[in-house]
């Protein structure tokens, strides 16, 4: 089979010509995010560096780190380059705690962005004849928004089906033929149980092809994915803060990685301890530095995501670096039914209500396909009551608070005191049962 | 006029309960009466002793979550339709029970009921202006 390309030129660029370009954008980004974006300059003359000291992508690291905090501190639109007239959408991504990430694009980073995504699913054998069946969520996560442009840039037909309802969407993909499924991999899993329930059998519809992203998952689950639905699976990757969906994909050819496209986005690896950018193939944390885009551009973001980068030419002639399945994370952040969540989220919320003490536990399993999270709390003689009733409002409330805030359903379970492990001053706040 | 119990939280596993009664066993403290409440998750277990302080403190030095209400003990008159009298009086005041538990012992000819009312005083008024007889925490234990 002939490989597909959407932008051949750039993607299959020697590495020389992609370093060049890459460092005159690079230089060109520094110098206008030193002008416009107070917090940056700020944090760049603390470090003692100006956009003079770029000469080369070496010197890439002499920039300070952004990391999740800086949005926070700069919410809702501080860190955006561009007077807000010119931006024309904003999506949102959850924070450590309270406060979403947001993240905004001016029309021209819509373009851009299109033109990437449109470039990611050519390299997953997409192409303008398909009928794109996009299961993201449409809303504030960039997943739903982000791929649906680039399916229509590239010319296919996207039905923007969007999550749940899950036999109608089985319906659809029967009626319409969907060709190309774009979905978390948990909800593939899903549909092809609920295709089971529904005698639908895979062999009978259109789907090729898969592309599955925004939670982590394995190859045992690919192999589940493929064998289940009868398609070939692959990986894409991409966070809001760096774009959204597009960052990087996975082609037909590889399975040790998805080709980052670096022409917009700038890898790193560094020691998550010591900030030191790691030597090639070496694993460690994944630092992005966007190129190109224009409202929300972001300088050395610290992703928290566990990766390794891998320089080896790819069978299907791109030389775009890639970059290896997300294998874990340098923080505490969990996924959760491709939400999401920080347990600070989880505190914040147990300590907003009154008398809740800040002794709780999550407990995350995943049963069947679906991830379950169960909230621990103790309780305290200051919530005890000798009603029933009381109690179970309490964690009634506790149950729709997290849901507010996180969007995300959990279990919650009153507990006696001092059954949550405390371990050395910090206490063990997760427990990860999945197998993932 | 008041009857102090003691409420203790338990999550539903195996060996709480007897952990409860030998820890009170074990500091000479008797157990009037109880109940059990539970779901699916967690019970609340509701007893009348007859040192409360005492079993307070024991239980929450043990790491129990101990909480202390006050509820009603009232006679009624051991006799067909002798709870459903008292009922009446209390659904006439609008009075709203929370919960309710049988004691033990009788007194005298008469049994004794445990009632956890939303508003205790004014149930105490109202069962004595009707010539209910009231026990307190001294006279319930005595019997």
């Amino acid at each position: 089979m002939a490989t597909l390309y959407w932008e051949e030129e750039i993607e299959t660029l020697p590495r020389v010509g992609l370093e060049s370009i890459q460092l005159r954008r690079l230089r060109q980004l520094v110098a206008r995010v030193y002008a416009t974006v107070k917090p940056y300059r700020d944090k760049m003359e603390k470090a003692g560096v100006t956009p003079e000291d770029i000469r080369s992508l070496a010197d890439l690291r002499k920039l300070p780190f952004t990391v999740k905090e800086d949005l926070r501190d700069n919410y809702p639109f501080g860190l955006f380059t561009v007077p807000l007239d010119e931006v024309v959408r904003v999506h949102a991504s959850s924070g450590t705690t309270g406060k979403p990430t947001v993240v905004g694009y001016t029309w021209k980073d819509i373009e851009l962005w299109a033109s990437i995504m449109a470039r990611a699913l050519t390299c997953a054998g997409a192409h303008k004849n398909d009928m794109v069946h996009n299961a993201y969520g449409y809303g504030l996560f960039t997943g739903g928004l982000g791929a649906h442009y680039g399916v229509e840039k590239m010319g296919a037909t996207v039905i923007p089906v969007s999550g749940g309802n899950t036999k109608r969407q089985i319906t659809i993909m029967k009626d319409f033929g969907s060709t190309v499924l774009l979905s978390t991999p948990s909800y593939a899993l899903n549909l092809a149980d609920a295709m089971d329930e529904m005698q639908v059998d895979p062999k009978n519809l259109s789907l090729r092809v898969g592309i599955f992203g925004a939670e982590p998952w394995s190859e045992n689950m690919r192999e589940e994915v493929e064998r289940k639905l009868n398609i070939k699976a692959v990986d894409i990757y991409g966070l809001s803060e760096v774009m959204g969906p597009g960052v990087a994909m996975e082609c037909l050819h590889s399975t040790r990685g998805m080709h980052v496209f670096e022409d917009h986005f700038l890898p790193e690896i560094i020691d998550p301890d010591t900030g030191e950018v790691l030597p090639p193939g070496e694993k460690g944390e994944l630092v992005f530095t966007t190129l190109t885009k224009e409202a929300f551009p972001i300088i050395r973001y610290r992703t928290k995501d566990i990766s390794r980068l891998i320089y080896d030419t790819c069978e299907c002639g791109r030389t775009l670096v890639r970059m290896e399945k997300v294998t874990g994370r340098s923080d505490d952040m969990l996924i959760i039914r491709g939400v999401n969540v920080f347990p600070s989220q989880v505190e914040h919320v147990l300590m907003g209500i009154k008398g809740v003490e800040p002794h709780y536990q999550i407990v995350v399993e995943r049963e069947g396909n679906l991830d379950t999270m169960l909230v621990q709390v103790e309780v305290s003689t200051t919530i005890f009551s000798d009603e029933i009733r009381v109690l179970e409002n309490l964690s009634k409330k506790i149950q729709a608070e997290i849901k507010d805030m996180l969007g995300v359903t959990c279990k919650v379970k009153l507990v006696e005191p001092r059954t949550i492990q405390r371990s050395e001053g910090k206490a063990q706040r997760v427990i990860d049962k999945r197998k993932i | 006029m008041k009857v102090e119990q003691i409420a203790i939280f338990l999550e539903n596993k195996s060996g709480r309960l007897s952990e409860i009664t030998r820890v009170l066993a074990e500091n000479g403290i008797n157990i009037r009466s109880l109940s059990l409440a539970d779901t699916a998750d967690f019970g609340i277990l509701r007893l009348i002793v007859d040192k409360v302080e005492e079993a307070e403190r024991v239980l929450k030095t043990e790491g129990f979550t101990v909480g202390k209400t006050n509820v009603i003990a009232v006679e009624v008159p051991d006799k067909v339709g002798g709870l459903a009298s008292v009922l009446k009086v209390i659904e006439e005041a609008d009075l709203n029970v929370e919960y309710m538990y049988a004691f033990v012992n009788k007194s005298g000819e008469n049994a004794v009921m445990i009632f956890r009312f939303e508003e205790v005083d004014q149930a105490v008024k109202v069962l004595l202006d009707q010539g209910i007889t009231i026990l307190s925490g001294a006279q319930i234990c005595a019997l």
